[in-house]
């Protein structure tokens, strides 16, 4: 037992987003028994010129849910928060020529920073919350598990969480499929059952990535070149292209398609290749800052585990040789394809989620390969 | 559970046994369209002229003064575009304040959309604004001057008798929101020379949905709804009869009851502040000592403490407060009007709340609430720092 309270003792805060997903979570624990209050999270301000906000919407399903299910509902307002934590970082990433991930920042910083802190000043046990992961007891605490259902697998994002953060959170849904989140929602006939699902970066939503990030950071347009410096077109600011693209790169001609190989910031060029499996692409090791731990235990200076470099990507068998408490090199058992600085590479042993931190460098035989960071 | 203590009257009162019973009377003893020609509608037209009668006495105007409407924001609403509607042609400048409701500030800047000048006159750290600061602010081509009475998040009560005189020989019109401070404050129209005011019939414990604009007789504003002739066409629409009927009952007692209502809660702003004291915590009221206020209103500042933390443990707590702001998406943008007062970066914007007395609060549920309060305030300071 995670407490020592009675079911109906234990208090929990629900983050509620005004999905299907944190509905259910709301409402399995209410079922359980638990003493459960739900709580909208407003981190952006959209408003359009007309006064809409899909934020007020999104709480208005929230608060419908929360009237179904019978709790009370809150919302706090985390905008200054995420504004400095979350939305700086990712505005310097991509000026950087990275490719940040808004997302692993969100859950480090607010989600499971602010929010909890949030939540515990309202006298909660735990906070819940409607990720597809799930906490485990183990002998010395706890650990996170990938969720059931391996397309819908959160972990990813959830790297950053140390083991007291995770000491405190549930997350409710983690053992179910999908299919069956949305039965559970539309056998108890809750508000949101048929939502569909948000896409994308929470803040830009549904809205053109590259008009929104054009408001905020300066686009220049410079030279696409290839590896031998031959010129193929021009882009329009590297910051809106990652390694690994096809789409939007407007080469035509003959044999397969462009794909983009890197960035060259002095010089303002976007390095391109031909073909998916363009050698440039591969690499066999990288170097990770931010790297974090879930466990209770520390983990050995070196050892061995699978790990992923993007969301939803196969695992690899990994070396992971730690360079400093917070750093470490990364060698894959077999070359990558298109390793993104910026994005996170996360950690498992089997089911476990044993932590992940942020690519930095991309390395191949040994040499640092610039053109990718 | 806690026992449940109600202090957000200044949101929305509770509807007093005896308006209940006019509403529920009349609901089934008054079936007649008013603008109907026969016996039912001749009878239900004499109780909502009996009710005008009533309403317009407690401000001392003429009956046929007296729109209702459907509440404060229409009267509010009304009021602003009404005046624009007939007045274009005298000038496009408006003035009023950056602590007014949201139905005054929204329908101010839909006018400055299109095209008018709208000079938001600021307040000082207690709220109040000055005549003087009108008169500065008075063009040639002012058309409306529009100051709330009585504020409704901290109370603070502003000059309007003086601001009143000031307008008297000028061409604008003036109007006050008059949604808090009405029940509480003596009105007399002729005397604070206001030619527009709002007032709200669930503030005084009267049903919802229901309130009137008070128009100086003669000023023909350019009414918002159109269709039949009632209110002497100013506000088209069938009168909802059990409402108005009910609100005057309520508007009634309120009167009555004023003096002893104004006694009784500086009373329980004293027990309050004593609790406060004699627990320790750390707090300063948000209008200072001196300063004109309503009567039910007290906003404190809890200094180190957060308001969304704050307010959602008084309620778990069982004590229903607010903290007198707008919400977006449900959560808290900072107050407008403790903005105006304290300027962007002030503290208190993420650490005030208010507190606001009405019918059937007793002095146990304020020695109850303000313990309750001690308590989660001296929690909060120990849980952030």
């Amino acid at each position: 037992m995670r407490t020592d309270k009675a079911i109906k003792d234990t208090r929990v805060v629900v983050g509620m987003s005004g999905g299907v997903d944190s509905s259910v979570a709301a409402y399995m624990l209410k079922q359980q028994g638990y003493e459960v209050i739900g709580i909208f999270m407003k981190n952006w301000d959209d408003t359009d010129e007309f006064g809409v906000c899909t934020a007020t919407e999104d709480y208005e399903d929230v608060i419908s849910v929360c009237n179904q299910i019978g709790i009370p509902y809150y919302a706090v307002n985390f905008e200054q928060q995420y504004w400095d934590k979350v939305f700086t970082y990712f505005l310097d990433e991509y000026k950087a020529g990275r490719t940040p991930n808004p997302d692993v920042m969100c859950n480090k910083e607010i989600k499971f920073k602010a929010f909890l802190s949030h939540a515990m000043s309202l006298g909660a046990d735990f906070l819940a919350t409607g990720h597809y992961a799930r906490i485990a007891e183990t002998e010395d605490g706890v650990a996170m598990l990938r969720g059931v259902d391996d397309n819908k697998d959160q972990t990813y994002f959830l790297n950053q969480l140390t083991q007291e953060q995770l000491a405190k959170v549930m997350f409710p849904i983690g053992e179910l499929e999908k299919s069956r989140v949305r039965e559970i929602a539309e056998e108890a006939g809750l508000a949101t059952a048929k939502k569909k699902d948000s896409t994308g970066i929470c803040f830009i939503g549904e809205r053109n990535f590259k008009e929104f990030l054009g408001n905020y950071l300066p686009a220049q347009p410079g030279d696409m070149k290839t590896m031998d410096g031959e010129k193929k077109g021009r882009h329009d600011g590297l910051m809106y292209y990652t390694i690994g693209q096809r789409h939007g790169l407007g080469i035509g001609g003959s044999g397969e398609p462009w794909f983009v190989i890197g960035k060259d910031l002095k010089t303002n060029t976007l390095l391109v290749g031909q073909g998916f499996h363009h050698d440039a692409l591969y690499s066999d090791s990288l170097t990770a800052e931010q790297i974090s731990f879930t466990g209770a235990e520390p983990l050995p200076a070196e050892f061995r585990c699978t790990a992923k470099f993007r969301y939803r990507q196969a695992d690899t068998g990994v070396t992971v040789k730690m360079t400093g408490v917070r750093s470490a090199e990364v060698t894959f058992d077999s070359p990558v394809r298109a390793i993104t600085p910026g994005q996170a590479v996360v950690f498992y042993d089997g089911d476990i989620c044993l932590g992940g931190g942020t690519i930095d460098t991309v390395i191949k035989n040994g040499i640092t390969l610039d053109y990718v960071g | 559970m806690k026992t449940s203590i109600y202090l957000d009257h200044a949101a929305t009162s509770p509807i007093r046994p005896e308006a209940a019973a006019a509403y529920m009377e009349a609901m089934q003893a008054v079936p007649g369209n008013p603008s109907s020609v026969h016996q039912h509608g001749r009878e239900a037209r004499k109780r909502v002229d009996d009710a005008r009668r009533i309403l317009a006495g407690t401000i001392h105007a003429d009956p046929a003064e007296i729109i209702f409407t459907s509440g404060g924001t229409e009267a509010d609403n009304f009021a602003i575009i009404g005046t624009v509607g007939s007045r274009t042609h005298l000038g496009r400048h408006i003035i009023t304040t950056a602590i007014e409701h949201h139905a005054v500030l929204t329908a101010c800047a839909a006018l400055e959309r299109e095209g008018f000048e709208v000079t938001y006159v600021q307040p000082d750290e207690s709220g109040r604004i000055t005549a003087a600061q009108v008169a500065g602010a008075l063009r040639d081509d002012t058309i409306l001057v529009s100051v709330m009475f009585g504020n409704n998040e901290v109370g603070t009560v502003q000059p309007i008798g003086e601001i009143g005189s000031l307008l008297k020989e000028h061409q604008a019109l003036f109007h006050t929101d008059a949604v808090q401070a009405y029940g509480m404050i003596p009105l007399d129209v002729r005397e604070l020379d206001v030619d527009l005011l709002s007032v709200s019939s669930h503030k005084v414990n009267g049903p919802k949905g229901v309130g009137f604009l008070y128009e100086k007789k003669g000023i023909d504003l350019q009414p918002l709804l159109t269709g039949g002739s009632q209110e002497r066409k100013r506000r088209a629409g069938t009168e909802n009869v059990p409402a108005i009927i009910a609100f005057a009952e309520a508007a009634r007692l309120a009167a009555e009851e004023r003096l002893e209502k104004t006694v009784r809660y500086a009373e329980f702003e004293a027990a309050m502040t004593d609790i406060f004291r004699s627990e320790g915590i750390a707090f300063e009221p948000t209008v200072g000592e001196g300063i004109p206020k309503l009567a039910q209103i007290c906003n404190f500042h809890f200094p180190g403490t957060d308001i969304e933390s704050l307010l959602v443990n008084l309620d778990m707590n069982g004590v229903s407060v607010s903290s007198g702001s707008a919400c977006t998406a449900g959560s808290l943008d900072p107050s407008h009007v403790l903005v105006a007062m304290f300027g962007e970066g002030s503290p208190r914007l993420r650490s005030s709340v208010r507190f606001s007395f009405g019918y059937g609060t007793t002095e146990e549920d304020i020695r109850e609430a303000a313990l309750r309060t001690a308590d989660i305030v001296k929690r909060a300071i120990t849980t952030n720092h």
